[in-house]
């Protein structure tokens, strides 16, 4: 299995992205955004979290226009896997590779703390190593994780069983820790090839670290 | 001439930080105060001496880049 892994300017999540997919077997590829293609034996591109430009502008703005990113579209469109996670999310919702946009949390704080997560759909290639309403304890780190998208995108969303993931509590019920439509963590296309989430799975990798949960996300792209 | 582009999110999206800022206006007994609308504004000089197609030219870069049309308006000004 091959991961490639996306880096910008500002990333800071590619490493721990690297180290993750390893520790699963993987081998791993970093490529700076000035790339005009990706590795021809990618089968899972990852684009990582950080402050890609800095969120100038709009978080995952400017990103959008970078030269891999003509290649990350082209590689999605032919049914290539794409995972975004936190600015990585950010950036495939501005490019317009997944549905809705992220804004500024409700509370306007940044948040860093680990969350529950509800998992909602596992007919997918991130999700299928888990059950439907399993829940999974990951490290949420954002300023613009509010989720956003209109009534008649999140109707469709919820016809196609496109939304991956809710943030919950202990227990299984609703959270909402910064103002998403209907808690929404993460979502994929209607084509379940791309997928977006603000948590982190990747810093779930070891219980020692507060939980391994991560482990289980991830190995869904490595097994077929 | 100058274009001034104001940036807004959409009349039903839940602008959090104008939200903020109405509760400190009321915090200071502003009275009278609804509707606190956050947003930004970008300011450039245009070579272009043609409004109208400065005006296109304008509206391309919001589509494109200024807005995320999804959660946000826009305006223009040309002076």
């Amino acid at each position: 299995m091959k991961v490639t892994i996306l880096q910008f300017p500002g990333t800071n999540c590619e490493y721990d992205t690297q180290h993750a997919f390893e520790e699963l077997g993987a081998t791993t590829e970093i490529i700076w955004h000035k790339s005009q293609t990706i590795p021809a034996d990618t089968q899972l591109l990852v684009v990582a979290g950080g402050f890609s430009y800095g969120d100038y502008l709009r978080s995952g703005a400017i990103a959008k226009f970078s030269p891999v990113m003509k290649a990350v579209s082209e590689y999605a469109s032919q049914g290539g896997k794409v995972l975004g996670i936190c600015n990585g999310f950010q950036v495939l919702t501005e490019v317009g590779l997944l549905p809705g946009a992220l804004m500024r949390n409700d509370g306007l704080h940044f948040i860093s703390k680990h969350h529950t997560l509800k998992v909602e759909n596992n007919d997918n290639d991130f999700l299928k190593k888990l059950n439907t309403n399993d829940l999974v304890n990951i490290p949420i780190a954002h300023h613009d994780g509010n989720y956003f998208i209109d009534e008649a995108g999140l109707a469709e969303l919820y016809a196609n069983n496109q939304i991956l993931l809710t943030y919950s509590d202990e227990n299984g019920n609703l959270q909402n820790p910064n103002g998403s439509v209907d808690s929404i963590a993460g979502v994929c296309n209607k084509e379940k090839n791309v997928f977006g989430l603000m948590p982190h799975p990747e810093r779930a990798m070891e219980t020692i670290l507060g939980s391994d949960d991560g482990i289980k996300m991830l190995q869904g792209f490595l097994e077929s | 001439m100058k274009a001034i582009v104001n940036v807004s999110l959409k009349a039903g999206v839940l602008d959090s930080q104008g939200k903020a800022v109405h509760h400190a206006l009321d915090s200071l007994h502003f009275q009278g105060v609804s509707n606190v609308r956050i947003g930004k504004q970008i300011v450039m000089q245009l070579e272009e001496t043609d409004k109208e197609k400065a005006m296109a030219e304008v509206t391309k870069m919001c589509e494109e880049i200024l807005a995320n049309t999804v959660i946000e308006d826009y305006e223009i000004e040309l002076v």
